[in-house]
């Protein structure tokens, strides 16, 4: 009996090294652990011994059962991981194959320098007013202190609608109706569309700028320059500084032109700053005494200072776009490179 | 504005550097465009004297040994003509430069070795009006007294610059050499050295001379004085020099003397021939409608009665202000004439000069703006200088027409706290006044008050003390400002209003479907409405015009968006962009109401093209961006939208409103589009325009929130045979109207073939139903769809397959 065991056992071993299929592992398991399989029919065979030699007998071919069982367990796992390693190989796929997906479409650059240059007023306490892209000639020019003979007329071609009505040529004419309907304190931007009878490799007949307005008691110049030097910082650099230098417009006194330090060379001089150091951004000055009395504001008890800055101006020299002309293109692989 | 430095020096002591005087004047407002060198191009180029000159056999050539002093004696082989023995006259050595680029190298000529080239005048950038003896033909002789070996820039002055300043519009007074002068005086901390302007009147008066302003609204002051017994001829080198460093010709001392005094005083002068006027008679009047007039340039002009023009006795003899008539023009046989010196509103020769296409030196000062001290200046300048050149016979005759404007500076109080408040520094008070005085303001001080008298052709001060804040401190100098951040101002909530927030969200919505944002012109033509197949009688064509556009392609200010939209996926498409989707969230325009502004509507466009996209994408879009602001949109079918499919285009509908429409772009329209032929057909572009206020005019202003069914939903799906032109849309409708249970409604299937039989079709959708208080039994379930199905066969005729 006990050879016949041990016969046994070496057959399952040699059985059991050979099986690489499921259909070896389950003719192995009816071989051996089927109800006909050899160790039930060993167990059968029990009866032909003794009283005394068949507990221990009985024993031995339990421990081969309880053996061949965990044979076949580890068979059967192994056998399951080989069949999860081959189906996880022919589901392999080629990971460089083009992604498929709905890509997201881009804010245009100027609204993303408009937001941008917004968000750091927002931040001081600015609020944001849009007015009429069509305006007239009283809002745009004469409440502005622009006579009607005023040769500033000549400073920025108009188009006209009518006689007394027109393209705003600036975002200036958003200052007097802000102070037509609030009053002092006044924290404004006026950002927008404008519009200008010229047009060639710099210019554009329709531009975008964004007014920046702020009257209370006390305002002076130095504020002027104060929150503009927070302002470029934050648009270009944090070690950029603003210079201002006299300038001419109708309704500021004084009015000044704003240079930034270039940001490209730190000043040493290169192509963008055309080897200055500084460069053109924006116009402002403190806001007309005649301005303020237009909107009935008593100019003997408030000031202000106002700014003016073109948006596609910024764009340019953030992105480093020197042809206007292609913010208005629209090429879908100029515009696709622009994330906010 | 040209001022040539050594001009600026005859009436300041200038001791700095141009490229110095550039930075000053820089920081006090003037802005130098350009600092000309006028011999930047001119190197080692000497005075030589020609020791001797020896005819080269055969040939046209001399050699010459030239004394070029410190840098020895060269041989140099010459062409001139002219060239003899001790004559002066540059000597361009080796390695030396020339205007144009021309760079001269020892070299032999006809094997003889030369040492450099003899110059022409002409070689050296010189005319006659620079250099005397410029354009003869041959070298240029200069005077026996000049050293060899001196730098040739010194001596035929060359060694000069122009400053091209920037003036800006509020200070006309600085067109002219004087103006620029008084403020080069100033930064400097000088006095200004007047022009003479001293003259003496003969006895003698025209007897019947008249000169009379009628309107004097558009002539606030005219001067007029008559000259005789005028000798003409050339003027002086000094004079034909200044000219011509300011880039004008001479032409003889009568008129280089009018040329002379606008560049000079900035007051543009003009003389009449006395002898052409009929009726010795000037009257400055508004033209009669339909006058003409031909200027000196020979161009006829015919006018209309607001631009003025100076008349004799019968017709006009000068449009005033812009230029001089051809019939009273100064010629080399004028004997006696009448120098003009003037004041024209500045808006009337502005649109003169406009509506006739014809300006002028003279008319771009008038627009600008002249001051009446100018003009007294400009003309007792004039009169001096004829009798400095002792070329004419000042008259008594003279006339002096005026408005009655007051014949001195403005005169106001002004207090050194109100300057230093509005600079937000302090600036001393003895520097304020020396700024002011030094700018030609007369100031009394009195504590903190200042009595002050502008200057007179100072017109641009009219308020007080922020004109004087600007002139301290662009003197004192802008370095001095100290950045403050709002030190006094009050605190302000600011932010962006919901409705600013609400179109940054729109626009973020449409970029997160893949629409990336453009930036096109408000204004295109009405051939792009033709483009779109928009008939001529359409709502659309009532457009607001611009009435001076650039050009006709920019000449209407857009009604729709959609055209612009199109164009965009046109250029896109010819550059290989095959696919792409786009949006612009702009005003549309359309005429207001009489007397009020036009109407300006903020409309969405879009625009979806490629292969992937079908009506369904662009459909797919819009409702997710209702659904971005909780609004449900529903469709009706488009047919009359000319631009637009009519079996693929809807209208858009929120709560029953049309608010836009949507599509696929008209085969008709697709067809001309300019694009290749072969590649047409396979477009596929969408279009959508959207009335953007009336859109949002849908949405809630304030939100609450729905609560979720605490019990589970069940789903059923149904397949029903309906007759093919039955819809979607009704059968949703009428399945969400029959049971208030059914929360969605999805199709997920159309199937057509024999089964289902000719002219119809079997649509299944899976349908949710959902109870907010309790959970549905299937026996309640069974009840809804016997329901619904009941409702869709008595209202559509809808089978259960």
């Amino acid at each position: 009996m006990e050879q016949k065991m041990k016969a046994l056992r070496a057959q399952m071993e040699e059985k059991l090294s050979r099986v690489d299929s499921r259909e070896k592992l389950a003719s192995f398991w009816q071989e051996f652990l089927g109800k006909k399989g050899a160790i039930a029919e060993m167990m059968k065979s029990l009866g032909g011994l003794s009283k005394e030699e068949r507990p221990a007998m009985g024993k031995l071919i339990n421990d081969l059962k309880v053996q061949a069982e965990e044979r076949y367990k580890d068979c059967s796992e192994r056998m399951e991981q080989m069949e999860m390693a081959a189906r996880n190989r022919k589901e392999q796929v080629d990971i460089t194959l083009p992604a498929k997906k709905r890509s997201t479409g881009n804010l245009h650059p100027i609204t993303i320098v408009k937001n941008e240059m917004i968000n750091v007023f927002l931040g001081m306490g600015f609020e944001v007013f849009e007015g009429p892209e069509i305006e007239d000639d009283d809002h745009n020019f004469t409440r502005l202190n622009v006579a009607k003979d005023h040769p500033a007329r000549d400073m920025q071609d108009t188009f006209y609608i009518a006689e007394d009505i027109l393209l705003r040529t600036h975002t200036s004419p958003g200052q007097i109706r802000v102070m037509d309907m609030e009053k002092p304190p006044i924290k404004v931007l006026v950002p927008g569309r404008v519009f200008r009878s010229d047009s060639d490799a710099t210019h554009s007949p329709m531009f975008h700028q964004m007014e920046g307005l702020v009257v209370d008691k006390g305002i002076t110049l130095c504020d002027l320059q104060g929150m503009l030097d927070r302002f470029v910082q934050q648009i270009f650099d944090a070690d950029v500084k603003t210079r201002l230098r006299p300038s001419y417009f109708p309704f500021t006194e004084p009015s000044v032109e704003v240079d930034v330090s270039c940001f490209e060379c730190g000043g040493k001089g290169c192509s963008l700053c055309k080897h200055t150091g500084w460069i053109e951004v924006l116009g402002g000055g403190v806001v007309h005494q005649q301005v303020l009395r237009n909107c009935g504001i008593d100019p003997e008890v408030y000031s202000g200072f106002a700014f003016g800055i073109g948006i596609e101006r910024i764009a340019m020299l953030k992105y480093g776009i020197n042809n206007m002309g292609l913010l208005f293109e629209n090429d879908l692989r100029f515009l696709k490179q622009f994330k906010d | 504005m040209k001022a040539p430095f050594s001009w600026l020096k005859e009436y300041v002591d200038i001791e700095i550097s141009a490229q110095e005087l550039e930075q000053k004047l820089f920081g006090c407002g003037f802005e130098v465009e350009e600092l000309i060198d006028l011999g930047a191009q001119i190197s080692n180029v000497v005075v030589g004297e020609v020791l001797s000159c020896e005819k080269v056999e055969g040939t046209h050539l001399f050699t010459c040994q030239v004394n070029c002093g410190p840098c020895g004696v060269k041989q140099i082989v010459t062409g001139a003509p002219n060239v003899h023995a001790g004559m002066h006259t540059p000597a361009a050595l080796d390695h030396s430069t020339l205007p144009g680029g021309v760079e001269i190298k020892a070299r032999p000529l006809h094997g003889i070795p030369s040492e450099g080239m003899l110059c022409s005048g002409e070689e050296l950038g010189l005319n006659e009006d620079l250099y005397p003896g410029a354009e003869v033909n041959g070298l240029l002789e200069l005077p026996a007294e000049t050293v060899p070996g001196t730098d040739i820039r010194e001596v035929v002055g060359l060694d000069d610059y122009i400053f091209d300043i920037s003036v800006t519009a509020n200070r006309p007074d600085c067109q002219s050499i004087l103006g620029i002068a008084r403020e080069v005086a100033a930064v400097l901390g000088r006095e200004v050295k007047m022009p003479r302007t001293d003259y003496t009147c003969s006895e003698y008066k025209y007897p019947d001379l008249k000169v009379s302003v009628i309107d004097k609204d558009l002539c606030p002051r005219y001067l007029a004085h008559g000259v005789r017994n005028i000798t003409p001829g050339e003027s002086p080198r000094w004079m034909r020099r200044h000219l011509a460093l300011c880039g004008l010709r001479s032409i003889n001392n009568v008129v280089d003397i009018t040329n002379y005094v606008m560049l000079e005083i900035g007051q543009p002068m003009h003389a009449f021939d006395l002898d052409t006027l009929q009726n010795t008679e000037i009257i400055v009047r508004r033209a009669h409608s339909g006058e003409t007039i031909q200027t000196l340039d020979e161009k006829t002009f015919s006018l209309t009665g607001d631009q003025l023009v100076i008349c004799d006795g019968n017709r006009p003899v000068a449009l005033a202000g812009i230029m001089g008539g051809l019939n009273s023009e100064i010629t080399g046989e004028t004997r006696q004439l009448l120098f003009e010196a003037a004041k024209f509103a500045r808006d009337s020769i502005r649109k003169t000069s406009r509506a006739l296409g014809q300006s002028s030196d003279s008319s771009a000062r008038f627009e600008k703006g002249i001051s009446e001290y100018t003009t007294e200046l400009g003309m007792a300048r004039a009169l001096h200088l004829i009798e400095e050149l002792g070329c004419g016979e000042v008259t008594s005759s003279m006339f002096d027409e005026t408005a009655g404007a007051p014949r001195e500076g403005k005169r106001f109080t002004a207090r050194i706290s109100g300057i230093n408040a509005i600079l937000g520094i302090e600036v001393p008070k003895e520097e304020i006044l020396r700024i002011l005085r030094t700018l030609q303001f007369q100031v009394e001080e009195n504590g903190d008050i200042l009595e002050v008298i502008a200057p007179r052709y100072r017109e641009d001060i009219e308020i007080g003390e922020p004109d004087l804040a600007e002139e301290v401190i662009r003197e004192y100098g802008y370095d001095h400002v100290v950045p403050t951040f709002l030190k006094s101002a009050s605190v302000t909530v600011g932010g962006r209003k919901p409705e600013q927030l609400r179109q940054d969200k729109v626009k973020r919505t449409m970029c997160a479907q893949g629409y990336s944002e453009v930036s096109t012109l408000a204004f295109y033509a009405d051939s792009d409405l033709d483009d779109l197949h928009i008939a001529a009688d359409a709502a659309e064509r009532n457009v607001v015009r611009i009435l001076n556009p650039i050009t006709e392609k920019l000449s209407i200010m857009r009604p729709l968006l959609a055209p612009s939209m199109l164009k965009i996926v046109v250029e896109n498409l010819k550059r290989f962009n095959s696919e792409g989707r786009i949006f612009e969230l702009a005003n549309v325009y359309a005429p207001g109401k009489e007397g009020a502004l036009p109407l300006e509507t903020l409309h969405l466009g879009l625009a979806a093209f490629g292969n992937d996209e079908d009506f369904f994408t662009l459909k797919g879009s819009l409702e997710s961006l209702g659904e971005a602001f909780g609004l449900r949109f529903d469709v009706e079918r488009a047919q009359d939208v000319p631009w637009l499919h009519p079996g693929i285009a809807a209208y858009l509908l929120c709560e029953g409103e049309r608010i836009g429409v949507f599509g696929k772009l008209a085969n008709e329209v697709t067809a001309e589009l300019k694009l290749h032929k072969d590649s047409k057909t396979h477009h596929k572009i969408f279009l959508a325009e959207i009335d953007y206020a009336r859109m949002m005019s849908h949405a809630a202003a304030s939100f609450r929130y729905h609560p979720v069914s605490a019990y589970p939903a069940v789903v059923r799906d149904l397949a029903l045979t309906v007759d093919e032109e039955k819809t979607c849309g009704e059968m949703m409708a009428e399945m969400a109207r029959a049971c208030k249970q059914v929360t969605d409604v999805e199709l997920f299937d159309i199937y057509r073939g024999e089964q289902i039989g000719e002219g119809k079709k079997s649509m299944a959708f899976k349908l949710r139903f959902e109870s907010d208080d309790h959970a549905l039994q299937p026996e309640e379930v069974d009840k809804f769809v016997k329901k619904i199905l009941g409702n869709l066969k008595f209202k559509l005729g809808a089978e259960i397959r």
